[in-house]
This record gives structure tokens, sequence and C-alpha cells, in this order.
């Protein structure tokens, strides 16, 4: 196990720290069957306060951080609060079953649902066998595959988006990378049933869109959303990786930006202290967002459906028309 | 006379000292080949349709270049020349690198868009131009890329889009990502309308434009040589990526591991199209009833 200071960022360190003293008068007091409630009650109201202090100044560069929080929820701790039932599906059909994207049949608040998403993985071993959460061709193939029998079968389609880029290996190239991610949002815009993305944790580039167009598109409030992180961007534009902080900002990559910009339709709000610190609580605000967006996009027919979809996406993008 | 070493500090600097040379070389009526070396009359490499007559080296082309080299004397017709780039997030310096390439290129965005004749079949044609920023995709760029695909289904014409960008333009962030959702989007209706859709890759053909319209031809034919894949090198080695075979993101390797149609040199390309889209335009159309 590596030391636990490695799973918390700078600017949360004083936040542990209050949090080790709270734990640490628990078990004193416990053990000595004291009753010390009064003062326990009176430190977590400061942390709480130094929690909302800290949250309220968040920049774009904490952010991207916080999306990348080791201890972040993944795809699967939500999948686990939200579904009552998940039974997972296999591969693509054509090559391989694509372990950094996962997906199946779901049930969710009574519906029979297709759920899809990127999967991170925990520890080094975990990682690698979700390969970082970036997903190959077969990955983005197995997702339209499922999604397609969504459609077939009327049953709408969850998208959870949480990769820090797709795949760029030699094999990934060899299988068509950019072809499996331009034919997904291809056929995700004509798709006969209501779409719902979520971007829960990294929104990275073309690996992200590649799963992700939808009639609704949700954010984690800490979630991030670029065409590129903030490193390579700095180091393409300004031929200097360390200056991600500076990217991160000109970026507008939070999800409070992205829905200024008019690009997702809600901001799904996180707990105090960003959704790692709890999961449970995170995971039934989303869910409560998704039903509600399920109910309204379901009073929809499907050609009035794609045709707002269609409308969504076309209206996207900022540029002047000249005289 | 000593044979020239191939390899070594002697052999780097006689590499230099004829770079030198070329350099100091008049402006205007020579041009170094950047792949074989060779010493080109200027002259005879536009009469070459400026492919390198020793090793085929394909120069990059610019958007009007390509179209006079493509499309029937006289027949283009440019349409939504007024959409322009806008900055929606207003990045650092947009308005000054905005300035710049059009100063460099003579385009005010990084894709032409127009009506015209290719062995006289009327067709929509959208040619980028890498010279502009890139090549690379925004909000106007996407724009017109699915005005022209809208009005050609609106006119019943076939769609040519020669490529040649390095993605998205990501000093337009999010909203500039979203041009591949809207492309791919517009592509759908495209195919839907079972009207022809041809792509051909330029140099470059990378990232979030092929990964978006640019891959989701009827037919991708490509020109040889150039590069073409999800990403560019400096982006990989953030990555690590760290084997990579000779020939790696190149046209040959997407030829290799069934990506294009074809690889077509600049010389054959027009007969190239004009034989698809005589396929694709004149069969008998018997679904009427």
């Amino acid at each position: 196990m590596p030391p636990s200071s490695w799973n918390i960022l700078d600017f949360e360190k004083p936040i542990a720290e209050l949090d080790e003293q709270i734990a640490e008068i628990k078990r004193l007091t416990a053990e000595r069957g004291e009753d010390r409630s009064e003062d326990i009650a009176i430190l977590e109201a400061d942390r709480d306060r130094l929690i909302e202090e800290v949250f309220s100044n968040l920049t774009a560069w904490d952010k991207t951080l916080l999306a990348r929080h080791p201890k972040r929820p993944y795809t699967f701790d939500y999948v686990r609060t939200i579904f009552d039932d998940y039974t997972e599906l296999f591969g693509d059909r054509l090559f391989a079953d694509d372990h950094a994207m996962v997906g199946g049949i779901a049930t969710l608040d009574g519906r029979q649902v297709m759920f899809v998403g990127q999967q991170k993985g925990r520890d080094l071993k975990d990682r690698q066998y979700r390969n970082f959460g970036s997903a190959r061709p077969e990955g983005y193939r197995k997702a339209l595959r499922l999604m397609k029998l969504a459609a077939k079968f009327k049953r709408p389609i969850i998208s959870f988006v949480d990769t820090p880029a797709a795949d760029v290996s030699v094999g990934a190239e060899e299988r068509g990378i950019s072809e499996a991610i331009a034919r997904n949002m291809m056929e995700m815009s004509t798709l006969g049933a209501p779409v719902i993305v979520v971007v829960i944790g990294e929104g990275g580039s073309g690996g992200a869109i590649g799963i992700a167009v939808g009639d609704r598109i949700l954010m984690m409030e800490n979630a991030i959303y670029s065409v590129i992180p903030p490193e390579g961007c700095a180091a393409i534009i300004w031929r200097d990786p360390t200056k991600g902080k500076e990217a991160a900002e000109a970026l507008k990559l939070t999800a409070d930006e992205a829905l200024n910009l008019g690009i997702i339709d809600e901001v799904i709000r996180e707990p105090l202290g960003g959704a790692h610190r709890n999961v449970e609580l995170a995971a039934r605000n989303m869910k409560a967002e998704i039903v509600k967006n399920l109910d309204e996009l379901e009073k929809l027919t499907i050609p009035k459906l794609l045709d707002k979809r269609y409308k969504k996406f076309r209206s996207m993008g900022a540029f002047e028309e000249a005289e | 006379m000593t044979p020239a070493p191939w390899f070594g500090r002697k052999a780097k600097a006689a590499r230099k000292t004829a770079r030198q040379s070329v350099d100091a070389l008049p402006d205007g009526l020579w041009t170094k080949c950047p792949q074989c070396g060779e010493i080109l009359f200027n002259k005879e490499l536009e009469k070459n349709l400026r492919v390198c007559n020793k090793c085929a080296h394909h120069y990059k082309l610019g958007a009007r270049e390509r179209i006079n080299i493509t499309v029937d004397d006289g027949t283009f017709e440019e349409i939504n020349s007024n959409i322009l780039p806008a900055d929606p997030l207003g990045f650092p310096d947009y308005d000054k690198q905005l300035a710049k390439f059009r100063e460099r290129s003579g385009e005010r965005e990084a894709i032409v868009t127009g009506i015209g004749e290719i062995g006289g079949i009327t067709a929509m044609i959208g040619v980028c131009d890498f010279n502009f920023w890139g090549g690379s995709m925004s909000g106007a760029f996407g724009e017109k890329v699915v005005r022209a695909i809208e009005t050609a289904i609106q006119k019943k014409l076939p769609v040519v889009m020669f490529i040649a960008s390095g993605g998205i333009r990501v000093n337009e962030g999010l909203p500039g990502l979203m041009q591949m959702a809207k492309t791919s989007a517009a592509c759908a209706k495209l195919h839907e309308a079972k009207l022809p859709y041809i792509v051909v890759l330029t140099d470059p053909s990378m990232a979030g434009v092929l990964a978006s319209f640019g891959s989701l031809g009827d037919f991708i034919i490509s020109e040889p040589g150039l590069l073409t894949g999800l990403t560019a090198d400096r982006v990989a080695q953030q990555a690590q990526v760290i084997h990579v075979p000779d020939n790696f993101r190149r046209a040959e390797f997407a030829l290799e591991h069934g990506m294009i149609d074809r690889i077509v040199t600049r010389r054959e390309l027009k007969s190239t199209l004009i034989k698809l889209l005589q396929f694709c335009c004149e069969g008998e159309d018997k679904d009427a009833a």
C-alpha cells in the first residue's frame, strides 16, 4: 500500500489533519468510555467550515486534480448504488473485450436500461487491467454494440464518461481508433432511444466524446471535460508542459464553465469536499438527476427526440456570420 | 578523393554545409525537397503538381491550389466564406494568432467550401488549408462543414472532403471538441440521404478531424506518405508511447491495416475521383415505384 498521503491533494491537507484529529479523539474517548461528543461536534463544524472555504475557492487546476483524485469514485462505485441490478456484457464481437470500457443491462428505478462507461482501476494492477481508463477501438465498438441493442429493444441508454483520453498505442491505431470514435458519434446521433451522458470524472477529448453524444449531458460538479489535457495544451501552445495550471484556466474545462458555454445541460452537485468524501450521497444525487431527465425524455416520441438531439449538437460552437 | 562519410561528425558537418548552401540560393527559384534533399526548380515542381520528381514526396497544398488542380476550370463557386471564427473562450492571444494565420495563408478560415464540377459531375467540395492554423477545426470550420453537407442534401449533390488538419483548434476548448459530434451527426444525415461521400486524406490528416467526418466517407482515399492518426507525435510522447513501427501513422500504415480504400498519387487523384463519382452518381435508380 502506498502511504495514505499519496491520496491527499495539497489543498486537502489541512482538512485531512482535522479529520485525523477527530478520528483520534473519537478513538481515545471510545477506549476510555468518556463522552466528548460536544468537543467533537465543534471540531467537526470547524472542519466543515474549512472544507467550505477551501472548496469555494477551487481553481480549474484544483478541479483537474480532483477529477483525477486517486480516491475519486469510478464508474462501478456509482453503478453499485444507482442500479438495483447490473448484468455485465462483454466484447465487441470483432476483436476483443476492452476492460477500459464496461457495459451491461441494468435496472434503474424500476426501468430496464443499457449502461456503458469507462472504468479506471484503483491499484496499480487494476489500473493496468483497465488500461488507465483509456478505451481501445474494441471498447468503443463494444459500447456501440450495446447501445444499438438498447435502441433495438427500446431501452434508454446511460453512458458514464471517465477517461484521460482514448488509447493511443500502436495497436489502437492499427485497429482504427479514429474510425471507432467517429462511427460512435455518427451512430449515437441517430440511436432511437433516449441517451443520458454523465461525465463523472475526466472527460478527455475524443476519448470522451466517443460515448458522449446524447439527449442530456450531465456533469459531476468536480469533473472536467476538455478538448485536451491541460498539460498537453500547455505543451502544444506554450511548448511547456509544466504550465498546466494556466492552461486549465484558459481551457474552461470545469462543469460550471461547460454549463455556461451551453455544452452540458446540468451540473450534479457533489457532497461537501468532493464525491470521494461521501460516495453514497454523490451517487444518490446523480441517480435523482438521471431519473428526472429520463422521465422528461421518455415523454418525447423517437422522431422528436432525434430531431432535438441533432439540433442540440448542430448549435454547438461559436462562429461569426459576416455580411 | 575519399568518399563522403555516411555518419559521424564529418557527415553531419557536410550535411550542414549542403543545407546552408541551399538556404543561400536566391528565393523563389529553387526548392529543396524536405524528404530526399534534391534541389528542385520551382517551375518544374509546379508542373509536377508539387510532387518531387526524384522521391515522389507530395508537398502540402493550400486550399486554392488544391481546388485549382482538382475542380474543372472556372466551375468552383465558394459558399459560406462569410462564416468566420469567433473566440468562444476568450483564449490568450486568439486574435493575434488569427491575424498571423490569415496573413500566412490568405484564407479567413481553415476550410474552404463550395460547389464545383469534377469531370463534369457537380459536387459539394470542402478543402482544408493546413497553412491556416494547422487546418484546425474551429466552430466556424465545423459550421462550414455542416452547412456544406446540409446544402448537398438539399441539392442532392455528392460530397468530397479534402482533409489537411492537425485536429481540433484547442484554443476553442470544449465548443471546439463538440465540432466532432456536430460534423459526425451531419454525416449521418448525408448517409441517410444515400448521397455519396468521398474523403481524400492529404498531409496531415490527424486527430479530431480524422476521428469525425474524416473517417466517415463511403470511400476514403489518401495521398502517399502522409501523416494520419489520432494523436500527433508530441502528444504521444507525453503519453509515453515507446515502440513504434517505421511507417507508424503514415498512409501506408493505414492502408496495411485496412483503414483506407486506396493510396492514390496526386497525378492520379482527379481521375480516381471521377471514377468514384461516376460509380456513385450514374447508377440506375430502380428504387422508384
